[in-house]
């Protein structure tokens, strides 16, 4: 049986999404595959029912924002995890901030229903089919997504502010 | 009449009960929108956010080393697991290793901060069937070991631990006086609290069967640590990505049978004696050698070098000021925490500040498993359930 390692992994991917696959690297070992966005829920079901590599755990998801990187100004990044095989893969999908919308994951995991809610609550992505997109962390009212690069932390040493009632 | 028999509407006779956000019995600041019949639950909605400190934006803003902070606050029952955790992280990145005596020291902190976290959970388990006793008691237990964190670090709760490149400075002896003296004293107080509750009559009465969820459900709901273990999944991210030495030490999984309150409650006993061993093994191997690595751009020069040498004044200059150059990349690094898998997602631009810091908290996304465990209990069970969970409020919102 061959052995599951990252190229056993690319190739098995490369053989069913070969159109899909932007980009392929290997920061730290771990690879890392960009692919388009509309595939998403298919790559993570070929994933899960895979009979070899048996990619069954929906480690982590999270969104980025890269202000500058036109037409792909947000991202979703999912890490897996094959408990059998004891091997991991980032998957990342990048979408135009106009246009911010994402298949939901949560048909495959369950696990991803919070941190779907996380990434909308601070990125403002949309995830399509999710059953409960709302804000999660934050408060409801909230119109905008403060992970976002335009809104910077407070200035610490602004004047302006009228500071008497916070016993500062 | 027989109509209206029929149509009769079910749904108006259920009871919504507001349980939290600042409830005694849910040691934390969570909220829970039970749906009753009479006194079963038969749906819930959780809400958080309650203890949000957008920690994610802060460490965009910060230099490494002040990040360590931030972590603390996640799982504040064991904080220098995440202290530790956020270290591995930057070491991953920046490509250094640490001396053999440097992952000793800090299997055995995190060892502790284990147990530490572990008492605190299996003894609230009990206070919430009742039996405040063993609460009390192994409390002072926990007292002992922040004894010792103090003795390494000068805090206790939040510990702020280490530094990036290693510890930042040696166990004095007293500090390994006190390891000592814990190792030798700990067994009994342990086998004592396994007296009280491991096989009570009205203990197994309460948590048998209670909140029980399968191995299946629990992957597909992410959770990890004690409570993935009690289904029976032996997966441990010391074992499995073993990182600071860990495949140095024999110890083994505990895994339990049914996932239900008891199993969770006998995995962290057993995890418990595990990390006594695992203590035991470093402190008797702890090789000789340096504390910390040699990464000058992150390690703090010694303060008399500071005063007296023309470089390490430099050095400490650029650490503070944030001045260290690091690597453009992206890291996953993750450790056995307390209560699962805490990992650290890194993006790096080779600022001064992380381009991006996600953390994945573990009870954070196994708390979204609770309505499924405690639908169809009664609230008492679902109390219950909840505090043999180990959700802690700082790491869910983070």
């Amino acid at each position: 049986m061959n052995e599951v390692n990252n190229a056993y992994l690319l190739k098995e991917l490369q053989e069913q999404f070969m159109d899909a696959i932007h980009s392929v690297e290997e920061p730290y070992g771990m690879l890392t595959i960009e692919i388009d966005r509309v595939q998403i829920v298919p790559l993570l079901n070929f994933l899960y029912q895979h009979p070899v590599i048996q990619m069954q755990f929906l480690t982590d998801l999270c969104g980025l924002h890269f202000p500058d990187n036109k037409g792909k100004e947000l991202s979703v990044v999912y890490h897996l995890h094959s408990f059998t095989k004891n091997i991991r893969l980032r998957i990342k999908c990048y979408m135009p901030i106009e246009a911010p919308q994402i298949n939901s994951i949560t048909s495959v995991y369950e696990a991803s229903n919070w941190q779907e809610r996380e990434t909308y609550d601070f990125f403002g992505i949309e995830f399509v089919g999710h059953p409960n997109l709302k804000r999660i962390l934050n408060v409801d009212e909230m119109d905008y997504f403060p992970m976002r690069k335009e809104y910077p932390l407070e200035d610490q040493t602004r004047t302006d502010k009228d500071d008497k009632y916070f016993g500062r | 009449m027989e109509d209206n028999i029929t149509e009769f509407d079910y749904k108006s006779e259920y009871t919504t009960l507001n349980l939290g956000p600042t409830h005694p019995a849910t040691h934390g600041i969570f909220q829970n929108i039970l749906t009753m019949d009479g006194e079963i639950i038969v749906d819930t909605e959780q809400t958080c956010g309650y203890i949000h400190r957008a920690f994610e934006k802060i460490a965009e803003h910060r230099p490494f080393y002040q990040i360590t902070p931030l972590t603390d606050r996640l799982n504040y029952c064991s904080s220098p697991i995440n202290n530790m955790g956020w270290h591995m992280t930057v070491e991953k990145l920046l490509g250094v290793d640490m001396p053999k005596r440097v992952d000793y020291m800090r299997v055995i902190i995190m060892e502790l901060a284990r147990i530490a976290d572990h008492l605190i959970c299996n003894s609230v388990i009990g206070v919430d069937v009742g039996a405040l006793t063993g609460f009390t008691y192994v409390f002072q237990w926990r007292e002992k070991i922040y004894d010792i964190f103090e003795e390494v670090c000068g805090a206790r709760l939040t510990t702020n631990i280490g530094r990036i490149g290693g510890m930042e400075r040696d166990f004095s002896p007293a500090c390994i006086k006190k390891i000592r003296e814990f190792l030798q004293e700990f067994p009994r107080i342990l086998r004592e609290f396994t007296n009280l509750l491991e096989r009570n009559r009205i203990f197994m009465d309460r948590t048998v069967g209670v909140g029980a969820i399968s191995t299946e459900r629990a992957l597909k709901y992410g959770l990890t640590g004690p409570n993935l273990r009690a289904t029976g999944l032996d997966y441990d991210v010391r074992v499995m990505s073993p990182y600071s030495s860990y495949n140095d030490f024999d110890f083994v999984i505990p895994v339990g049978i049914n996932g239900d309150t008891y199993d969770r409650f006998m995995v962290r006993q057993q995890e418990m004696w595990e990390s006594h061993k695992i203590i035991t093994q470093a402190l008797e191997n702890l090789p000789e050698g340096k504390f910390f690595a040699e990464v000058p751009e992150f390690y703090l020069p010694p303060k008399e070098e500071v005063y007296n040498k023309m470089e390490a004044l430099i050095w400490h200059f650029k650490i503070v000021m944030g001045e260290a150059d690091v690597p453009v990349g992206e890291v996953y690094h993750s450790v056995e925490g307390g209560n699962g898998e805490l990992g650290f997602y890194l993006v790096s631009d080779g600022g001064r500040a992380a381009y991006r810091l996600h953390f994945r908290r573990p009870s954070f996304i196994y708390y979204q498993a609770y309505p499924e465990m405690i639908k169809g209990s009664t609230l008492s069970d679902a109390i219950v359930t909840m505090s043999s969970m180990n959700v802690i409020a700082g790491e869910l919102d983070a």
